[in-house]
């Protein structure tokens, strides 16, 4: 019998905790594949978020540290600087990136430190039951927003592609989505390229992924999906932001 | 011969950093310790080494975290309102047990409070400083000389403990100027031992997790128990002090760092004056020197706290002497330096009124 489809080596053997539907998941799994398929994942070195991903130091086969909300990038440049042939990945959350770590993440940008950073917008807090993120759209409601985001009180999301676009340090930025699988596999080569480029030392990338939580959006999987397809991704546009890569040609 | 040259105090630091072989620095400025991130920045360029200016102190002890869980000797130098940021991270580091040198040249406070040198963060450097059960082994130089020595115990003590450790200075030390010896040859960094814990890739071993979590029922509270028990090792092994003239003392002055030197001046005067007085210096702030001076508190009768506070060290003096003594204080908080005839005075009312 050919084994078809199974856990990748990138991945341990220990059974992930997210809900049903959630984008997290998916996420691991293509960061596990490319781990194998790049050949790195022992010279890997991930950061996992203080988020519903806190348990990633368990799901990633390789080394992983954990560390305080929000300084995943600023953790990351101290194991780059110090051990420059690592390959440095945070993994991180809309709260983690985009609200408490807000200037780690812009500074690691600004300096275009050579590590890779995964962005999981899912617009909510998922791991502290669902409050008011910076990404949460507006009238979308939340614990914190119950009647939805009134723009008047709790003011705009942060488009985090947008805002480090106007830096002159990040090499590479770009959004994708987990709603459909033309998408997913989108999501792999975007995260690829992530990688490929801190493998030739050519500094940061980010790559921003629209991500389901059903928990928090009070939505089955397949409403979730669907949402991300017809309101999500019309707030905050797929595509490239920045491909220093293509400037350089 | 060892070789002596005459030398700023935060460049001693700065060269007992390099010597120590430490080869990664961050930082945000601040009054008054700029001249080590400044001086540093040319250092490790010439060494070799990382050097970097953060956006803040919060990403500086976070740097550190990285870099000490990479196994390699990591340095950051900031001053009282930056120490207040870094306590989120310490407490991660101490947590996740993983040893950096973190040094905290003081200032008045609270809030921005001033530049002038202070001893006012002396319970928030013994106690902790951030949420959870922990410390941070605290060196507390007096002389330029130590200033250049003591970045390589520091790290000689964290790394046996593994655990986080910290210098406590202030601006006059940093200010001064004073002849150094070399008393070490320079280490280099690849002569260090590999860290087990060290996060390096997996290549041909096990894959290592660095964290300072558990949320397995009962193991957080095993794990404290073990810290616990580290600490414990700690105060047994490595109180440090200098004691002079406790012989014949009708009265002990306690104090360290700036405060410890005009101590020394103050007991020389009182000496000259046939006032029977002596020093004990406590060099490590945590472990406290207890054991000492319980010893000194059973046969002296007074004590003379001397801190640029309001009183914090103090408590550790009634604590180890068992409330036996007259334990009396002289402090000024604020940026305020105690001078030695302000605090000849106060020994001549003590012992004045003793006799
Ligand atoms: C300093 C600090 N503040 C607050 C928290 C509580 N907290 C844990 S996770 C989280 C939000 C996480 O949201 P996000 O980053 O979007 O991740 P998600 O769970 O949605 O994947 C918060 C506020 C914390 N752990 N530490
Ligand atoms: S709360 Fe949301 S983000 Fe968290 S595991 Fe559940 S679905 Fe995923
Ligand atoms: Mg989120």
């Amino acid at each position: 019998m050919k084994l078809i489809f199974g856990r990748p080596a990138g991945l341990t053997e220990v059974n992930q905790r997210y809900c049903p539907g959630c984008g997290h998941g998916i996420v691991h799994r293509l960061i596990a594949e490319l781990l194998v398929e790049l050949d790195i994942r022992e010279r890997a070195v991930g950061i996992a978020p203080v988020g519903c991903a806190v348990f990633a130091d368990e799901y990633f086969n390789c080394d992983m540290i954990q560390p305080p909300h929000g300084r995943g990038p600023a953790v990351a440049t101290g194991i780059k600087r110090a051990r420059p042939d690592c390959i440095l990945f945070s993994y991180q959350g809309d709260g983690d990136l985009a609200a408490i770590g807000t200037a780690e993440t812009v500074h690691a940008a600004a300096r275009n430190e050579n590590i890779t950073v995964i962005f999981i917008n899912n617009a909510i807090y998922g791991m502290t039951g669902g409050q008011l993120a910076p990404t949460t759209l507006p009238g979308m409601r939340s614990t914190t927003s119950v009647q939805g985001r009134d723009t008047g009180k709790q003011g705009y999301p942060i488009k985090v592609c947008e805002l480090l676009a106007g830096l002159d340090g990040p090499y590479y930025l770009e959004r994708c989505a987990l709603d459909t699988p033309k998408n997913i596999i989108r999501t792999k080569k975007v995260l690829k390229t992530a990688f490929q480029n801190q493998i030739n030392n050519k500094g940061f990338s980010l790559v921003e992924i629209l991500s389901m939580c059903p928990t928090g959006w009070g939505m089955t999987p397949v409403q979730s999906k669907k949402w991300i397809s017809e309101v999500m991704s019309k707030y905050y546009p797929l595509g490239e932001f920045r491909n220093r890569a293509k400037e350089e040609k | 011969m060892v070789e002596k040259r005459l030398m700023y105090g935060n460049h001693a630091l700065v060269e007992g950093i390099i010597y120590a072989g430490c080869r990664f620095f961050a930082g945000y400025p601040i009054t008054p310790q700029n001249e080590v991130p400044e001086y540093m920045s040319i250092r490790m360029n010439e060494e070799g080494g990382v050097f970097l200016q953060t956006e803040s102190e919060i990403a500086a002890i976070n740097m550190l975290f990285g870099a000490g869980a990479a196994g390699v000797r990591a340095t950051t130098s900031s001053s009282s309102p930056g120490i207040s940021l870094m306590q989120e991270g310490i407490s991660y580091i101490a947590g996740a047990d993983i040893p950096v040198l973190i040094i905290n040249v003081v200032r008045g406070g609270p809030g921005l409070g001033n530049i002038a040198p202070a001893q006012s963060d002396y319970y928030q450097a013994t106690r902790g400083g951030g949420h959870g059960d922990y410390f941070t082994i605290t060196l507390a130089p007096n002389s330029v000389q130590e200033l250049f020595e003591f970045p390589r115990l520091a790290f000689e003590l964290a790394e046996k403990y593994r655990n986080p450790a910290l210098i406590l200075a202030d601006g006059l030390l940093g200010q001064m100027m004073e002849p150094v010896e070399f008393t070490f040859e320079p280490i280099d960094p690849k002569t260090l031992p590999e860290k087990n814990y060290a996060l390096t890739g997996c290549k041909g071993r096990e894959r290592r997790v660095v964290r300072s979590y558990d949320l397995r029922s009962g193991k957080l509270e095993e794990l404290n128990w073990k810290r616990y028990k580290k600490y414990q090792e700690i105060i047994k092994n490595e109180q440090r002090y200098e004691v002079i003239n406790d012989n014949d003392a009708d009265l002990m002055i306690v104090a360290y760092g700036t405060c410890a030197r005009v101590a020394a001046a103050t007991m020389k005067m009182a000496r000259d004056k046939g006032l029977k007085v002596g020093l004990l210096r406590p060099i490590t702030l945590w472990p406290f020197p207890k054991d000492k001076l319980a010893e000194l508190g059973a046969r002296i009768n007074n004590f003379l706290v001397v801190e640029m506070n309001c009183g914090q060290m103090i408590d550790d003096v009634r604590a180890a002497t068992r409330f036996r003594p007259q334990i009396h204080f002289h402090g000024r908080p604020g940026g305020g330096v105690p001078n030695p005839p302000e605090v000849l005075k106060k020994i001549e009312e003590i012992l004045g009124g003793a006799q």
